[in-house]
């Protein structure tokens, strides 16, 4: 061990107390990232302490990754230097709540589902439907960049985050954007941050535009025998007036995880699963009127484009199955020892020739599962089901034909989650591209030392 | 500006394309601001090619280029503030791809805002961002100030209508970031040079979103006898979850002004009138009607009226959209502020306007996105009497101290540019500052690109700042 990474957790202690530092191996387990174990945590517990901590960090040379509940650390490449993690869950505050206004300001380390809660009792929301709901902080759900369900009409985090405030590399406590529904002050580095794993900065408080909570809500389930019926039955969907909250495709395999999806697992599966078929999953909101034409035409449109059969549901089951939708990813991600999940962004998200990927992988004899949001990203979720080299190397392979598959639609493809073996023999984040040169200069600007999770993500950054 | 640079201009993009002759220097040195800056020469490119030429060119010899769409800008944004190069981007004004299917479109940056709603209409497709000068600014500027417009209340601003830019940068090199998607692999450049003011690099290719036209739309107009009964009512609108596509206000003093030059059927003895636009499914639209109706009548308005047809409702938004030319008819010169607040501040925010009005004593008139918080006030003054230009610039300077104290912004969505970078201490510390300009030095480290926009004078590029300090003390306003 170098000196400069010798007794981080002691040197941590001098910094922000020793209350606020763990150095035992069985407190910096839950802080690995692909079997990488920091020496140390440090918790924060209020963004001056964040900014001193990071401030040591850059004055030592060592490196750190921010973390929340550490529900998506598998997301990127092993960091290439990681001495000790920065817990913000201490963080925990809502600093400010004009309901009136619709909006809000966050710490970081609060629980989305602990701030639904809070948002709830005004009857709004902030539309980050995400996987790991319950488990995870709103500065981590931000920080990952992982799509929300509810993109299709509430937009991503870009659409609705109106500034930041963050500790950059320096440890200087900066901030970006404001409180107002529109601002154009300045650039507006908050929108770098979505997305960036930590690797620019410590996000210390959010602010959102609220959403008002829908009076009702239903969904539609819509079953059919093949890919083109659905590429249909979207383009019907697209091209009328309705705006649904969300549009999930589902292959016959994700349908089946989806069903399956429940606490009491002797029950019965549900009326709308049909085994072996494709399955789409609308759902919409509004005043009952505005719910009833949703019926009326998704029905008429369901019919048109050959679906198999079709389901309306609401109430709490509708809640249910949205709840299961958001966290069909989480389930994927626990399926297997060897499980690797693609990210395929391309236009359209869902294209008739999506069996092409499913060929790919049975000709590697590979189990596969895809599911597809109609605005957001197409999830393919391979299962080896062992881990060994054999399936390692079959899923470089994989890998080589997804990313080639995501260049051909114009497209960009990346490994969301997958064993570290994986990652010794593939670059999750697929072929280096030109602006990686950018964002390294970015990384710069914001990280001069290096001090944030050094070789998590992309171009090397 | 040096024959030598002038002869290897006309040599990229020929010589009709290059003016450097005083008279036509002088249709160059201002925009939709009260600010003025002249150029040395102005060049027209029609490929991207062309524009990393010019560049190069341009940085061999030191001298600064600024991009130009229609200069429409209301901040200075496209201003030669240093002078150098100013590159107008009416020539690369091509469509490149129409993807109907996937509702998104490829254009060049000097595609006019309203030709790109045109060109999709028979898809039954729009652009959503619309400021009021749609019919002349172009979309690359619409891009570099991340321009709003009465409809973005519900649809959002420019940087949430683009996927995907391709930029030159100072030393010529050809970049493409984000995606046609809209999800991108690594940091969200595309987002981060959204508003940057032409200060980090030049736009040549746009991809943005189309959306789908509304199957109802539904136009009210909400007559109040009393200005606080017209903010209260935005107020409740905003607190009750009704989310209008529009929501916009006009105080008496400026509807009157409105009336007189369009006559779109403002009525001449209120105090305030407030345009609300509701949008989306029949159903939809007929109950959020009926709630705002609630609102307004809670509020003792006089009279709403709901647009009969397209007629009507055409012009009642041509009211609201060439109110800022009926201005021209009462004072040589405007000066049309734009600041933001939460929409909870309204009632007392245009309090506080009237009373620095009453204390500078200018006739302050107020038409603005009230659904937004994002206030116009509109300062009357004459221009050529220096004493009277200073107290409106003070006066404006006092009313966006203003909407910050109340936590606002300096601006909604016409962007800082010249105009107000002197402010931006009000909201930022030096070490946001610092970072900001550390993110800016990563693409445009000489300051070769729009110097002297975004940072006050004392806290942009080192290099620069004397140049632009020279430049405002050889030019002032």
């Amino acid at each position: 061990m170098s000196s400069s990474v010798a007794n981080v957790a002691g040197r941590l202690e001098s910094v922000i107390g020793a209350a606020h530092v763990g150095g035992e191996a069985t407190q910096c387990e839950k802080y690995a990232i692909d079997g990488v174990i920091p020496a140390a945590v440090a918790m924060a517990a209020s963004a001056e302490e964040v900014a001193e901590v990071v401030r040591f960090a850059a004055r030592e040379k060592l490196a750190l990754v921010p973390c929340g509940r550490c529900t998506k650390l598998g997301i990127g490449m092993p960091p290439a230097r990681y001495d000790f993690a920065l817990d913000v869950t201490g963080l925990k505050q809502i600093a400010y709540y004009d309901p009136a206004d619709l909006t809000l300001s966050v710490d970081a380390g609060m629980g989305l589902g602990q701030l639904a809660e809070v948002l709830g009792e005004q009857k709004q929301f902030v539309p980050l439907t995400v996987p790991f709901f319950d488990e995870c902080t709103v500065g981590g759900a931000v920080a990952s960049g992982i799509s929300s369900m509810l993109r299709h009409f509430y937009g991503t985090a870009r659409d609705f985050l109106l500034g930041t405030e963050f500790v950059n590399g320096a440890g200087t406590l900066t901030k970006s954007g404001g409180r107002v529904v529109k601002n154009v002050t300045g650039y507006d580095l908050h929108k770098l941050l979505i997305g960036s794993l930590g690797t620019l900065a410590v996000i210390t408080r959010l602010n959102f535009r609220t959403f008002p909570s829908p009076q009702g809500y239903g969904h539609l389930v819509a079953v059919f025998s093949d890919v083109d019926a659905i590429v249909q039955f979207r383009n019907m969907v697209a091209k009328s007036p309705l705006a649904p909250d969300s549009f999930e495709i589902l292959g016959p395999e994700a349908a089946r995880y989806l069903a399956e999806f429940k606490e009491d697992r002797s029950s019965p599966l549900p009326s709308w699963y049909a085994a072996g078929l494709w399955h789409v999953c609308v759902s919409f909101e509004g005043t009952e009127a505005v719910l009833r034409r949703y019926s009326t035409d998704l029905a008429r449109f369901a019919q048109q484009s050959g679906a198999a059969n079709f389901e309306f549901l609401d109430g709490p089951r509708s809640e249910a199955l949205g709840g299961a939708l958001r966290e069909l990813l989480n389930l994927l991600v626990c399926s297997g020892p060897a499980v690797s999940i693609f990210k395929i962004s391309s236009l359209p998200a869902f294209p008739a020739d999506v069996v092409r990927l499913r060929e790919l992988a049975e000709r590697l004899s590979i189990p596969c599962v895809i599911f597809a949001s109609a605005s957001g990203p197409l999830y393919f979720a391979a299962q080896p089901p062992v881990l060994d080299g054999n399936a390692i190397g079959a899923m470089a392979q994989l890998a080589s034909g997804v990313f080639e598959y995501a260049t051909a639609h114009r497209g960009q493809a990346s490994i969301l989650f997958c064993p570290a073996e994986l990652k010794r023999v593939v670059n999750v984040w697929g072929p280096e591209r030109k602006d990686g040169e950018l964002m390294r200069r970015v990384k710069k600007a914001f990280d001069p030392e290096n001090v944030f999770a050094p070789g998590r993500f992309l171009a090397g950054i | 500006m040096d024959r030598s640079v002038i002869r290897g201009l006309e040599s990229i993009v020929g010589a009709s394309t290059v003016l450097d002759r005083p008279e036509d220097l002088l249709l160059y040195e201002y925009d939709g601001s009260v600010e003025k800056a002249r150029p040395g020469a102005v060049v027209f490119p029609r490929s991207t090619e062309q524009v990393s030429r010019i560049v190069r060119l341009a940085a061999q010899h030191d001298i600064p280029v600024i991009g130009r769409g229609a200069g429409t800008g209301l901040s200075g944004g496209a201003l030669a503030r240093t002078g150098g190069i100013l590159m107008v981007f009416s020539r690369m004004n091509g469509i490149l791809e129409i993807d109907v299917e996937n509702q998104r479109a490829v254009v060049q940056p000097g595609v006019v805002n309203y030709e790109m709603s045109r060109a999709v209409e028979h898809a039954g497709l729009y652009f959503a961002p619309d400021p009021s000068s749609q019919k002349s600014c172009t979309i690359g500027g619409n891009v570099l100030e991340n321009a709003g417009g009465p409809h973005t209340l519900a649809y959002g601003v420019t940087s949430n209508h683009v996927t995907a830019l391709e930029l030159v940068l100072p030393d010529g090199e050809i970049f493409r970031v984000g995606s046609r998607h809209g999800d991108t692999l690594g940091y969200d450049l595309t987002g981060l040079l959204v508003g940057s003011e032409g200060t980090l690099a030049l736009v040549t290719e746009i991809t943005v979103k189309l959306l789908r036209k509304s199957e109802s739309v539904k136009t009210l107009l909400a007559i109040f006898d009393r200005v606080d009964d017209a903010s209260e009512t935005v107020a409740e609108v905003t607190a009750r979850a009704i989310t209008p596509a529009a929501c916009e206000m006009l105080d008496g003093w400026t509807l009157r002004a409105v009336e007189d030059f369009i006559h779109a059927g403002f009525p001449m003895d209120s105090a305030a009138v407030l345009l609300i636009e509701l949008e989306g499914l029949a159903e939809s639209v007929a109950s959020q009607a009926e709630g705002v109706e609630e609102v307004c009548r809670m509020h003792h308005a006089r009279e709403v009226r709901v647009a009969r047809d397209d007629r009507e409702r055409d012009l009642l938004w041509k009211g609201r959209k060439n109110a800022f030319g009926a201005m021209g008819r009462l004072a040589p010169s405007n000066y049309t502020l734009d600041g933001v607040i939460p929409r909870s501040k309204i009632p007392q925010a245009l309090r506080r306007i009237k009373e620095l009005g009453e204390k500078y004593q200018f006739q302050i008139g107020n038409i603005f996105h009230a659904g937004d918080g994002n206030l116009h006030p509109i300062v009357l003054f004459d221009p050529r009497d220096p004493a009277q230009y200073q107290k409106a610039v003070e006066v404006s300077a006092e009313i966006i101290r203003y909407c910050v104290e109340i936590g606002g912004a300096l601006t909604g969505e016409h962007g800082v540019g010249m105009e107000k970078s002197e402010l931006m201490p009000l909201l930022f510390s030096d070490a946001d500052f610092e970072l900001m300009r550390r993110v800016h030095d990563a693409f445009n480290p000489a300051c070769a690109l729009n110097p002297g926009k975004i940072f006050p004078l004392n806290k942009g590029c080192g290099e620069i700042t004397p140049r632009a300090q020279a430049a405002v003390r050889a030019n002032p306003l």
